[in-house]
């Protein structure tokens, strides 16, 4: 399989990664290689097979519905680049 | 002209009511300041790992288990990816391909008195998002995380609803049965209870669904309907005149009373979702859910008909009764302490505190008068003290807080006058101040009866007992004396 580079363009859009317009053919490669290695293990056969959700054969472990945290909105606010009146400020989103 | 039939299918997030957060042991209490409970977790700092809460798992097996659904043994979380403000982590944590409630059924009661099972495709867990706030704040969004991780179970339905009024009785179905299991307060203004809309219209009798819109923020059971209608509406003109409905997210405007396109992204949805490699399979053990099965309350509809088999209720009082975990039990401790008298009680707590709750705009939890009160109340109706009318007032002085039944019957004299003798001197009276209306009934004008019954019962004032008057009355004039 391999990718253009309009693919490689939307994959990192959707990642909101910014890339340089000459690494896009190095990206292409790489990441067409990586689609080969889900091509040829698309191939084996898996009928049958109970599909892996996690490599820990393990169940989830659960805690009791209590609190257990207090409020640091100023230590976390702290670092923030900008909050007012409580709130973390971001760019205008519209929707 | 072709007749046109509307396929609708509902997703409902309903929020769980946990104490805690899904994945965190922030509090999930409404209404306080801005972050103040949002932790680390739920801002999604680096490092961080999300540690299931029981509670939410509980109340969804629980809601598996109301609806006949399957509750998966094993059950998957996994990311959905997308980039927003008040999504720190940039995925939603939730379940895709193995959600934890899988299948069910619930009946919803039709307008004319039949009924329709609706499945239930699968509910599952997931966590909301923050709150962004588009205000002032200098040409930028504010954003609150308080919300961010809280539990929801997120319940969607087969496109099995062919109508608005099928899916407000569907919704208002999903809505009692999460209040009466206690998972949810339902609260739509505060956003608890959240209804999306899947709509499409195709020629009745065909089988292929047309392409379906989305429509958001239906945050009450009359937007929903209304909204429903208006885009139905819209839908068959659009393919009337030769067009194609586009398939979109739409949201309602309840000001203007239309759906209109929400402004899209630029790019479509793709949310790449995969097994969330910091959780584990969530696996449920049989003795769990049989644990959690034997908490199950009594479920609206097996309360519904015990209400028409114990009670002898018409199906109608049933269902407004058992609307409500706690009107039901309301109800029930007026008839408890009544004694009897089920159909007397139900126009009681329906009517008059049904309507006093509306017009104050009061929970039944929060009522001025409680059901020991009614029933003190009741109970003088019934042993003759106080005629029906008069229960009105002193219902009403009861609800302004005047005191109970008796000491207000007393206070305002409205005792009624249940003696014989009184009666029967009041009756004397007015038949020898009417001779001319006495000689017309007596010539055969029987509708003077009421006219007598009428006069006597203004001659006490309202007091007397009108079931004596009719008996009195009638054995006075057909005795001829």
């Amino acid at each position: 399989m391999s990718l253009g580079p309009d693919e490689v363009r939307r994959i990192a859009w959707l990642a909101r990664v910014a890339i340089r317009e000459e690494d896009i053919p190095d990206y292409a490669r790489n990441l067409s290689r990586i689609l080969d290695l889900v091509g040829q293990m698309n191939a084996a056969d898996t009928e049958g097979v109970e599909p892996l959700a996690h490599p820990l054969e393990l169940p989830q472990r659960m805690r009791p519905d209590e609190v257990t945290e207090s409020d640091q909105r100023e230590r976390f606010q702290a670092i923030a680049p900008l909050v007012e009146r409580g709130l973390y400020l971001v760019p205008k989103v519209i929707e | 002209m072709m007749e046109w039939e509307a396929v609708i299918g509902l997703e409902i997030h309903a929020q769980l009511a946990t104490r805690s957060k899904i994945f965190s042991g922030a509090s999930t209490a409404y209404g306080a300041e801005p972050n103040t409970q949002a932790c680390a977790i739920d801002l999604g700092l680096p490092g961080v790992l999300p540690v299931l809460n029981e509670g939410a798992v509980r109340m969804a097996v629980k809601f598996g288990l109301a609806i006949g659904a399957e509750v998966a043994r094993r059950s998957v979380f996994a990311r959905k990816n997308y980039f927003y403000p008040d999504l720190p982590k940039g995925y939603q944590i939730s379940q895709y391909e193995l959600p934890v409630v899988r299948g069910g059924r619930v009946t919803i009661q039709l307008d004319d008195g039949g009924e329709k099972e609706i499945g239930v495709t699968r509910a599952h867990l997931e966590e909301d998002a923050g709150k962004s706030l588009h205000e002032d704040f200098h040409g930028m969004t504010g954003i609150d995380l308080n919300r961010a991780g809280t539990p929801l179970l997120e319940i969607v339905s087969e496109p099995d609803l062919r109508s608005p009024q099928e899916a407000v009785a569907y919704a208002k179905k999903i809505h009692t049965l999460v209040r009466y299991l206690e998972i949810c307060d339902g609260n739509m203004q505060e956003g608890s209870f959240r209804v999306d809309a899947n709509v499409s219209v195709r020629p009745a009798g065909s089988h292929a669904f047309g392409t379906r819109t989305e429509i958001k923020n239906l945050n009450s059971f009359r937007f929903l309907e209304r909204a429903l209608a208006h885009e139905i509406e819209r839908q068959i003109e659009v393919l009337e005149a030769g067009g194609a409905v586009v398939q979109e997210t739409r949201l309602y405007d309840p000001d203007r009373n239309e759906t209109r396109p929400m402004r899209t992204k630029e790019e479509a949805n793709d949310y790449r979702y995969f097994p969330d490699p910091d959780l584990l399979p969530l696996v449920l053990e049989e003795s769990y859910i049989e644990a959690v099965r034997a908490e199950l309350p009594e479920l609206p509809d097996a309360r519904r008909a015990r209400f028409v088999a114990d009670y002898g209720l018409p199906a109608y009082d049933a269902g407004v009764l058992t609307a409500s975990r706690e009107l039901a039990d309301y109800y029930e401790a007026v008839v408890a302490a009544v004694g009897g008298e089920p159909k007397l009680c139900a126009n009681w707590v329906m009517v008059e505190l049904g309507g006093a709750l509306n017009r104050a705009g009061v929970e039944i939890t929060a009522s001025p008068v409680g059901p020991e009160a009614l029933a003190g109340l009741l109970r003088r109706i019934l042993d003759g003290t106080i005629s029906g009318r008069a229960a009105k007032e002193v219902f009403e002085a009861m609800w302004a807080g005047e005191g109970d039944a008796d000491a207000i019957i007393e206070a305002r004299g409205l005792r009624q006058i249940s003696d014989a003798g009184a009666i029967e001197k009041l009756i004397d009276e007015v038949l020898a101040a009417h001779p001319q209306q006495l000689a017309q009934y007596r010539a055969g004008k029987d509708k003077l009866f009421g006219f007598f019954v009428g006069q006597v019962m203004k001659a006490s004032g309202g007091k007397a007992n009108p079931k004596q008057v009719n008996e009195l009355l009638r054995r006075k004039l057909d005795a001829g004396g």
